[in-house]
């Protein structure tokens, strides 16, 4: 009898999984389906090519794709230069782990506080706003990101590492080059992902920083919404996710415990 | 010596950046008593700023704003926390294949941009004509929420010793007892953390709230206020005032949850020590 019980239970406890994946497939499957069957439709819902030469043949719209790539490489560039330090330094300390805290807690503010804040300087000090303000603001929300991965990643190698290559003789460069470096690229992929995408897709950003001037791929997706070209937008949609997958394959590649870092972020 | 310079760069590096990083911060703050949009004391030290937040002809749509953000943030993280936990416990004790597709599909809301899920959600309330308004802002919250509750309760289910439960029901508790006194409070740090984290997700969203509010409705949170109202004119001085608070609640917050782990995680190092 309570043999019985206990197994008629170990069955219902996997149903109560089953609301959480019906809500999953309604609301996050079926809209992604959508976005695909949209990609090959007309306005009048017919079946069509259309949409795919419209958006790869349109110089505009690839303009804007390189521009958002362009911007999204240097913003990773910058953040990686500057991060990589700070987390370095911040895991060679015994406080670190708290200091590290005061790099991060920025994030919790919302990014549009923290953006019109900037803006609201840059025009109080006469900068000019363009491609240097949008590069700015980018970096400035993205870099926690950055650090908080290399942080965890850095400071979990193991030092017996960095003091057997400095007791065979290496110098303090060849000691970094041979093995912190090394030993840190599952994070250093980790944080590139992590500031390259949002970077790529953001919307809002870059058209505050520049006062419109400066239009990348996530602006162009919400555009076409919003003008009702479902058709294009859709492609749009599409290519961003590309690059979502193929950025999460290159990372869950190099870092088996990719989230675990993300994890770690909360 | 030389080690002595090195530390002095080290530290100036790590301060500079901080100083970067914390500067529009600090400024904020200071000239919210200043009741001025570019930074000058003109009109000297004074909390008319503050006193907008109350007082002026946008106050009823500022506090609506406020009012939604909470409304929809509420909703959203009870209904998150208790799916997700459920759906932990079930996702638990999946078969190994089945578990690996839905924790894959769990993640897709993550990893996925932002934009792109807002427009898909966008198009699906279309396409199947969902009423606008709350109820779809209610549901998209849901879906990008409640993949962090789960994330946050599997791993405690992973770490729980399972001869507990199997203990309770030896012990003659039904399954129903053995789930509400032994497990759940086993999870408990999960769920809670989980539901801390779906909230301060909710209130924070800006992209999914904008692109799925509807023109028509007239609905604002907070941050869609904030866009609509400052990208124009630039900030009023009340949002001054508004940001500092935002700012002085959300970093003692989290300051606090994080010193006390911290604090907490140092005394289970000294126990296991001793």
């Amino acid at each position: 009898m309570k043999e019985s019980i206990r197994k008629k239970f170990r069955l219902t406890k996997k149903a109560f999984s089953v609301p959480y994946i019906l809500f999953l497939l309604l609301f996050v499957v079926v809209p992604l389906v959508l976005i695909l069957v949209n990609a090959f439709l007309d306005s009048d819902n017919n079946l069509t090519f259309e949409n795919f030469k419209t958006f790869f043949t349109s110089s505009s719209s690839l303009i804007v794709l390189g521009n958002s790539l362009l911007v999204g490489v240097i913003t990773t560039v910058i953040c990686l230069l500057i991060g990589y330090p700070v987390a370095y330094i911040l895991s060679k300390m015994s406080s670190g782990k708290i200091l590290v805290l005061l790099y991060v807690l920025p994030m919790f503010i919302n990014f549009l506080i923290r953006t019109l804040a900037t803006k609201a300087i840059f025009i109080a000090m006469g900068v000019e706003l363009g491609m240097g303000t949008v590069l700015f603001g980018m970096v400035y929300n993205y870099l926690p990101f950055m650090i908080m991965p290399l942080h965890t990643t850095i400071s979990s190698i193991d030092k017996s590492y960095i003091e057997a290559a400095q007791d065979l003789g290496a110098d303090r460069a060849t000691v970094f080059l041979k093995t912190t470096l090394p030993l840190s690229v599952s994070g250093i992929m980790s944080g590139i992902t992590m500031v390259f995408i949002p970077t790529i897709s953001t919307y809002a950003i870059s058209q505050l920083l520049s006062n419109g001037k400066i239009f990348l791929f996530g602006d162009s997706i919400q555009l076409s919404f919003e003008q009702g070209l479902y058709g294009v937008g859709s492609i749009m949609s599409l290519v961003m996710l590309a690059f979502v997958l193929i950025s999460n394959l290159i990372m869950n590649k190099f870092n088996k415990n990719g989230d675990a870092v993300r994890r770690s972020l909360w | 010596m030389v080690k002595k310079i090195k530390g002095f760069l080290e530290k100036s590096y790590l301060f500079i950046i901080l100083a970067i990083l914390y500067a529009p911060i600090i400024l904020l703050v200071i000239y919210s008593f200043s009741n001025s949009s570019n930074f000058n004391f003109d009109q000297g030290f004074n909390f008319d700023a503050y006193v907008a937040i109350f007082k002026s002809e946008k106050s009823p749509e500022l506090w609506s704003a406020i009012g939604n953000t909470f409304l929809i943030a509420s909703v959203a993280s009870v209904v998150a926390t208790l799916m997700g936990t459920f759906a932990s416990i079930g996702i638990f004790n999946l078969g190994r294949r089945s578990r690996k597709i839905v924790e894959n599909v769990n993640q897709f809301p993550i990893i996925n941009s932002e934009i792109v899920m807002a427009v898909s959600l966008m198009v699906f309330f279309v396409t199947f004509a969902f009423p606008e308004g709350y109820l779809r802002l209610i549901i998209a919250h849901i879906a990008f929420c409640t993949p962090y509750v789960v994330l946050s309760v599997l791993p405690k289910l992973e770490s729980m010793d399972p001869n507990v439960y199997e203990a309770a029901l030896d012990l003659g508790a039904n399954p129903f007892t053995a789930l509400v006194k032994v497990m759940i409070p086993i999870i408990s740090p999960g769920i809670f953390s989980g539901f801390v984290m779906a909230f301060i997700m909710s209130m924070d969203d800006f992209i999914i709230t904008q692109i799925n509010k509807g023109a028509a409705t007239g609905i604002n949170t907070l941050s869609t206020y904030i866009y609509s109202d400052a990208r124009v004119q630039g900030l009023e001085p009340f949002w001054y005032a508004i940001f500092s608070i935002i700012l002085v609640i959300v970093l003692a917050a989290v300051l606090s949850v994080n010193l006390v782990k911290i604090s907490k995680q140092k005394k289970k190092a000294k126990e296991a020590n001793a």
